[in-house]
This record gives C-alpha cells, structure tokens and sequence, in this order.
C-alpha cells in the first residue's frame, strides 16, 4: 500500500496479502486470529461507529488521522484511525519468505544513510526495543533520506511528515503468545525472517514520486 | 522500596548539583545509595487463579518486575556516575530511564500486595472507615468499580488504573497513568490505595484482547485489607492535625 493511496469511504478490515499460517513458525497463526482478527478488527469497527454522523464520515482515512492528530493533541478518532491504518500497513510489511539484507537500490540507500545494512538492523532493532510501552519502529523517507523513527501508542510518521516505508508493532498483544516477554526476539525474528523487502521498495519508490 | 526513594533520589540530586565546586570525592549520601531487588511474592505464583493464572503470575514477576529492577539498577549506577563527575547533561537524560525502570518496580512491588488469594481475604470488601469513605465519593463499592473498569478499559497502550487518597484535599479518586509512570505524578499529594496494571503483559496469555473481562475478574483477588491499612494509615495523621 502507497502512502499517498487514497482509501475508499467504507473503511475495510483488508486480510493480509497471505493466510494467517502462512508466517509459521516466526509469527504463529494464533497471533494472526487474535492481531488481525480481534484487534485490527476492533480499530476498523470502533472508527466506523466514531465517525458516523460526523464531519469525518465517508473522508479518506488518511485525512481523518490527519485531523485527529491535532498536532499532538489527539482527538478521539485518531487511535482507531491510525491503528486501522498502522495494522494494515505491517501485514503488507510482512511475507512468508522474507527477512534478511535487501538488494539492489534500497541496500545501496541503506548504506548511503546509515554506513552500513548492519548499522540499519542495529539502528531499527534499538529504537524497536527501546519503545517504552505501546507503540512501533519504522523506517521512513523524508528530505530524500531514509531514517529510523520509534513512535508512541499509535503514532505514525504520516502525522510527522515523513513518508512510511516499513514498520514493526512493539504493542505487547503483537508478540505476546509467541514471545511473551522477550520482544528482542521477537524485532530480530522480524528482520531475518518476516521482512518483505519488496514491499518497502514499491512504498518508496512512490514516496520519491510523491516528494518530486 | 516505597516512593521514598524518589525523595531521597530529589535530595541527593540537589545536594550534587551542589557540587559545582570540583569536589572530587563522591558524596556519602551516593556511596551508600541501595540497589532495588526484586520481593517476594506474598503468596504462590497459583494462588490468585482462576482471576490470574498462574502462568501470568510467572512471567509478570521473574520476568517483566525483575527486568525493571535490573534496568532501574542500571540506570542508578549510571547516575551515579555521572553525578560525580559532574555530568548534568547525562544526569538529566537519564530521568527517563528511572522514571519508567523505577517506576515499574515501584508500581508493581504495590500490585503483588493489592492482590491476595480468596482464603486469604482477596475479594473481600472493605470495612470502615475506607468502606464510608468510598461510598461517600463514589455512591458504593459497586460504582467505585465500575469508574476504575471504565477508565482502565479506556487506557491507550499501556498504563494503570489507581484507586487513590489524596492526603491534602482528603479525598478519594480513581486516576490512570501511562507506562509506568507512579500515581505520584498526577498529583504529589496522592497515595495509591489500589492499582490495577492494564499493560497488555498484564492479562495477554489468560484474555488475549479481553480486557474488560479481565478487569472483570480481577475483583475478586483485590486486597482491600492493603487498601484499608493504608488509608486509616493517613488518616490517623489528618486527624493528628
């Protein structure tokens, strides 16, 4: 999904782009059910129900995180608008297959921006691991340059003017039956075993496009 | 530990920023500074089920408590470090390491003692006058738990839900923190009476997304004995005044 995708009015719990068993064994099916199934699902219908009637109503979800996030002064649709947005945005983050050192013009950025693919890893897995509480790491474009951003709860870097590319969930229900308490696990099983590389491509690949 | 290391952790810090002279002998006061550990369950790790199982009970306290007594630790010794050599800058960049390490093992040394098994009292009502006290601020025992499951419900991300005493005003109220941050600082005058942790950790692996069940259930292993002590605790010293 582009970061600049307009979404259709009716907001839509979209199943991830691969069935719920299909990350075994690096994130179990039963996380999928309850991550996707539950949470995820709630944001979508919580929002739905918030913002009928209102202004907001019918507005791509985007505007509506927009608004909400008030510049920092969060009003009541920005959690189900964001995580909704959030969620989708990491299944797409994901494959079956993924993880590890990227190739081509993203590995030549990562090296530009950060030395080194190692320095990226060790960069994105700190800000993940020292998230306090809720909340997720990402990677971003921003100025033409890529960076490691940690936000809180359900903060995303859209509201920070920067274009996400790739993201992990560090909310504690995101690991929690797979790793219980040990989220470094959880971040290097993600980078070596979960990360879809083609995906973060394709976002920024249309976030130079957007910035140009 | 009690939220008096917090006092003692403010007058050592005043006393060092004191030490803008060269001192270079490290004040007494920080020599002697003791190191968090970990207590002891008052009860065993199956003991509050079917509310929290034990498997919660487990992970909740050799692993989430005793890492913020680690990190809290940690982070105390590099205080100390950097206090004596005079480092203000690191000095203040380490508040948020104590605030969220030293502020989850405070909040959770209090929850273990908010919780009791049902033989020995978990559940049961509180007597006067904490039990007069309530329904004069909240209507009933019943309403006061209905505030707390609502507001904890509410929490975004992770946090606590408080039932407090504010010493000044002489009041009742039921508060929530993000994080770990102590019910201290939503107001300096407030005692935690009851916390209930509603971090994800604290429910996950028994309710999943469930929260409200959680909150739900865990009534009936709420210590209000704890609760009652503390109150009539202040409370003798209002009346001192």
């Amino acid at each position: 999904m582009a970061a600049s995708a307009a979404v259709t009015a009716n907001y839509v719990l979209k199943p991830p782009p691969y069935p719920l068993d299909a990350l075994e064994p690096h994130m179990s099916k039963q996380t999928l059910e309850f991550h996707w199934g539950k949470h995820h699902r709630a944001y979508v219908d919580n929002l739905k129900k918030q913002v009928l009637g209102s202004e907001l109503e019918g507005k791509p979800l985007e505007h509506i995180i927009q608004n909400s996030y008030n510049n920092g002064d969060l009003l009541p649709p920005f959690n189900n608008a964001a995580q909704a947005w959030n969620h989708e945005f990491f299944w797409e983050s994901m494959k079956p297959g993924g993880g590890g050192k990227p190739s081509g013009e993203l590995l030549a950025l990562l090296e530009r921006d950060f030395t080194s693919y190692e320095k990226f890893y060790d960069e994105f897995n700190a800000a993940a691991a020292t998230q306090f509480g809720a909340g997720w790491a990402w990677l971003a474009y921003a100025d033409n340059k890529l960076k490691v951003v940690k936000t809180p709860n359900a903060v995303n870097p859209l509201v920070l003017g920067s274009f996400p590319l790739l993201t992990i969930d560090v909310w504690e229900h995101a690991y929690y039956l797979d790793f219980q308490n040990r989220r470094p696990d959880y971040i290097k099983t993600f980078m070596n075993n979960l990360v879809s590389w083609e995906a973060v491509s394709s976002r920024l690949e249309a976030a130079k496009a957007a910035s140009a | 530990m009690s939220i008096g290391v917090y006092i003692i952790f403010l007058s050592v810090l005043a006393m060092s920023l004191d030490v803008g002279r060269g001192k270079t002998t490290m004040d007494p006061c920080l020599e002697s500074m003791k190191t968090a550990s970990l207590p002891d369950l008052p009860y065993p790790y199956d003991a509050l089920e079917p509310a929290i199982s034990e498997e919660i009970m487990r992970l909740h306290h050799q692993k989430h408590h005793q890492t913020y007594v680690t990190n809290y630790n940690k982070a105390l010794d590099q205080l100390r470090s950097a206090l004596a050599n005079g480092d203000h800058s690191s000095v203040v960049k380490l508040q948020s390491q104590i605030k969220f390490n030293g502020g989850g093992h405070v909040n959770h040394a209090i929850f273990w003692k908010n919780l009791a098994p049902v033989h020995e009292g978990g559940g049961k009502p509180p007597h006067d006058p904490l039990s007069s006290a309530i329904d004069a601020h909240f209507g009933s025992l019943e309403e006061l738990m209905q505030k707390m499951n609502t507001e904890g419900a509410a929490v975004q991300g992770s946090g606590w839900v408080w039932f407090g005493l504010d010493k000044e005003l002489k009041r009742l109220v039921v508060e929530t923190t993000a994080n770990q941050d102590p019910l201290v600082t939503k107001g300096s005058d407030l005692v935690p009476l009851i916390g209930i942790d509603v971090w994800e950790h604290a429910y996950y692996p028994q309710y999943k997304n469930a929260r409200a069940e959680y909150l739900k259930n865990i009534w009936t292993v709420i210590n209000w004995k704890y609760a009652s002590d503390i109150f009539e605790k202040h409370n003798r010293h209002l009346n001192e005044v």
